[in-house]
């Protein structure tokens, strides 16, 4: 039980650190290290999200770049159109609501998480790394070429989303709404990790087949973790969009979703604070080393490759030691 | 719309679907023998090009480029195996992407360091510039050198794999290595072999299609992600599969960008048409791959049963 406490302790570490960054950033006027720290929650967030799928259900997605962009393009169609005081369909109107907008966001990457989870799989291994690739890819190249939205050069938000009560212009304002959907999302995975529904699927990680002789049918289950895991991710595209004030393809390029699958696996596969480590070492990574050298990933490349070939348990596996996760 | 526009796209098709398949079927291969999800085969693309560009600069010939830069993506893969890839065999795929994730921030980052940030170009020889009259349309020579090679390399692999010794190994590699092992083969140095193997069809995928496009780092990613299509489409491991799944993404994908926007065309305004032609075309063979996921799950031509 020492390395569950040890574990206990990084976790509490990472959360209280990536509450007082901000903090100390703001004591000493420096309002960019809030917005860094943001950007960190809100990774760390997307990585929660694909933490589901890949760390508790074993569902190697290299497809959670569609979830994110299409939370972002959410936010940024939705104020868009709020803005121009056009409706967005049918007559319904835009929002710059963000309560609205996340529920948006959610619901739609929910339903195409299901449906792409749905045809992905029937599919294991090797393919589905391939299929989810390659439907956030068809995603990524529609948003590309279809010009309604920006296209390629991409859809600004003129003005943040607003929640009624807070100024979200306000960097710090912005911190804590992301945070506390962060604790939020990481509660939901606690929940449902230690829930019937986290043992069904680690269960059918661990053994698909003794999994449906004791009854649980897998698919189901994968579904509707896929799902949920694409709603998460989904919700953190919303928010990062607002928090960037643009949205572009970029967004569901597939280079983000290997960062996505990176931010799970340098802070520890599986592991409850694992993506709020790995977005902490990508974003602090980037920021040390990029102002230091252009080729900063380079050295990002070397790292994570050290990592997987030697250190498989991430940051937090280095220092809580080895336990089999979930 | 005239017949002859229509026969040139086509044939454009096929040349994309030809060069799609050099790239796919290196990642059929040493998914086949070896297990292996390699993300980095699009930087062996890429080190191709480079290299042909940059050597076709320095002694003028296009040809010894060429040659160049298979050879160095030969050796790139063969280097990349011994050192990186051959302790990723007996690892899970998740490792695997990861590991080859991280050569791609390498070796992307490395090409730019030794070629610098911005684009090389690289031009057409001189042999093979202009056009040919194939009766109904004037088609570039070029072009048309790039199908016979892709249908020439295609054949040489066939007789590769189903008529000599290294194919033969390659093949019970494919369906047993212990056994083959066993039976005295030196498993490391054949997979070493594959891998490099396919790395130089990418090599040389990369320094062909250098000639017609621009030449910079990132170049390798969108084919490799066509590739994964590919093989997904024509089943993991099958290099018949790779085959008739590049010539359908390639063809399809081609045609879809000329025909759409002129079938949208018909019923709404010509810009209108264009925009949701266009966004459509770009779909097109991810849709056609979804249709073969749901009628057939592991591809057109499964490899193994």
């Amino acid at each position: 039980m020492d390395e569950r406490r040890r574990e206990l302790t990084i976790n509490a570490v990472l959360a209280l650190g990536l509450l007082a960054a901000p903090l100390v950033a703001l004591a000493v006027d420096e309002p960019f290290y809030v917005t860094l720290a943001t950007r960190v929650t809100l990774l760390a967030l997307a990585g929660v999200g694909l933490n589901l799928a890949l760390g508790l259900g074993g569902m190697v997605s290299f497809g959670h770049a569609a979830y994110f962009g299409l939370g972002g393009y959410v936010a940024g169609i939705l104020a868009h159109h709020a803005f121009n005081g056009t409706p967005v369909l049918l007559g319904l109107p835009g929002t710059d609501q963000m309560i609205v907008i996340w529920v948006v966001a959610m619901v739609l990457a929910g339903l195409l998480a299901a449906v792409i989870g749905a045809l992905s799989l029937r599919t294991s291994g090797i393919f589905f790394i391939m299929i989810t690739l390659a439907f956030a890819q068809m995603l990524y190249y529609f948003m590309l070429s279809w010009p309604a939205y920006g296209g390629e050069d991409g859809l600004p938000i003129f003005l943040r989303n607003g929640i009624p009560g807070l100024d979200t212009m306000r960097p710090w304002d912005m911190f804590v709404i992301s945070y506390g959907v962060l604790l939020a999302a990481l509660a939901l995975f606690a929940m449902l990790r230690g829930a019937r529904f986290g043992a069904a699927l680690m269960a059918i990680r661990q053994n698909p087949d003794r999994a449906a002789a004791v009854g649980i049918a897998p698919f189901g289950v994968k579904l509707a973790a896929f799902a949920a895991s694409g709603m998460i991710t989904g919700l953190a595209g919303a928010l990062m969009a607002d928090l960037n004030g643009f949205v572009s393809p970029a967004m569901m390029a597939w280079q983000t979703s290997g960062e996505l699958i990176v931010i799970c696996i340098l802070g520890g596969v599986g592991r409850l604070f694992g993506p709020v480590a790995g977005a902490a070492i990508l974003v602090g990574f980037e920021t040390v080393f990029g102002g230091l050298t252009q080729h900063w990933q380079l050295f990002l490349g070397l790292v994570l490759l050290l990592v997987v070939l030697f250190a498989r348990g991430g940051l937090i596996g280095l220092i809580a030691g080895r336990q089999r996760h979930g | 719309m005239s017949l002859s526009l229509l026969v040139e796209q086509l044939l454009n098709g096929v040349q994309f679907g030809l060069m799609l398949f050099l790239m796919a079927a290196g990642l059929t291969l040493v998914f086949g023998v070896m297990g292996l999800i390699n993300l980095a085969h699009g930087s062996l693309y890429m080190i191709g090009a480079f290299v042909c560009a940059v050597v076709a600069g320095w002694l003028g010939s296009f040809w010894l480029g060429l040659v160049a830069g298979l050879a160095a993506a030969a050796a790139a893969g063969a280097i990349i195996e011994v050192v990186v890839i051959r302790r990723l065999y007996a690892r899970d795929h998740l490792d695997q992407v990861l590991a080859t994730f991280a050569l791609i921030l390498i070796l992307s980052e490395g090409v730019r360091i030794i070629f610098g940030p911005f684009p090389l170009y690289l031009s057409v020889p001189d042999l093979l510039n202009g056009t040919v009259s194939l009766g109904i349309v004037d088609y570039s020579l070029y072009r048309l050198a790039l199908i016979g090679v892709g249908l020439l390399t295609a054949l040489g692999l066939w007789l590769l794999i189903a008529r000599t010794r290294l194919g033969i190994r390659i093949r019970a590699g494919e369906s047993d290595r212990e056994m083959i092992a066993a039976l005295g083969v030196n498993i490391r140095a054949l997979y070493t072999v594959v891998f490099a193997l396919g790395a130089a069809l990418a090599g040389m995928a990369g320094a062909l299609v250098g000639a017609i496009q621009s030449v910079q780092v990132g170049m390798g990613e969108p084919v490799l992600i066509l590739a994964f299509v590919v093989i997904v489409i024509g089943g993991i491991g099958s290099i018949k599969g790779a085959m008739v799944g590049a010539l359908l993404v390639g063809v399809i994908d081609t045609m879809g960008r000329f025909l759409l926007p002129r079938a949208f065309g018909l019923f709404l305004d010509p810009s209108q048409a264009m925009d949701v032609g266009a966004a459509l075309a770009s779909m097109l063979i991810y849709i056609l791959m979804a249709l073969v996921l749901i009628l057939r799950p592991r591809g057109l031509f499964p490899a193994n049963g």
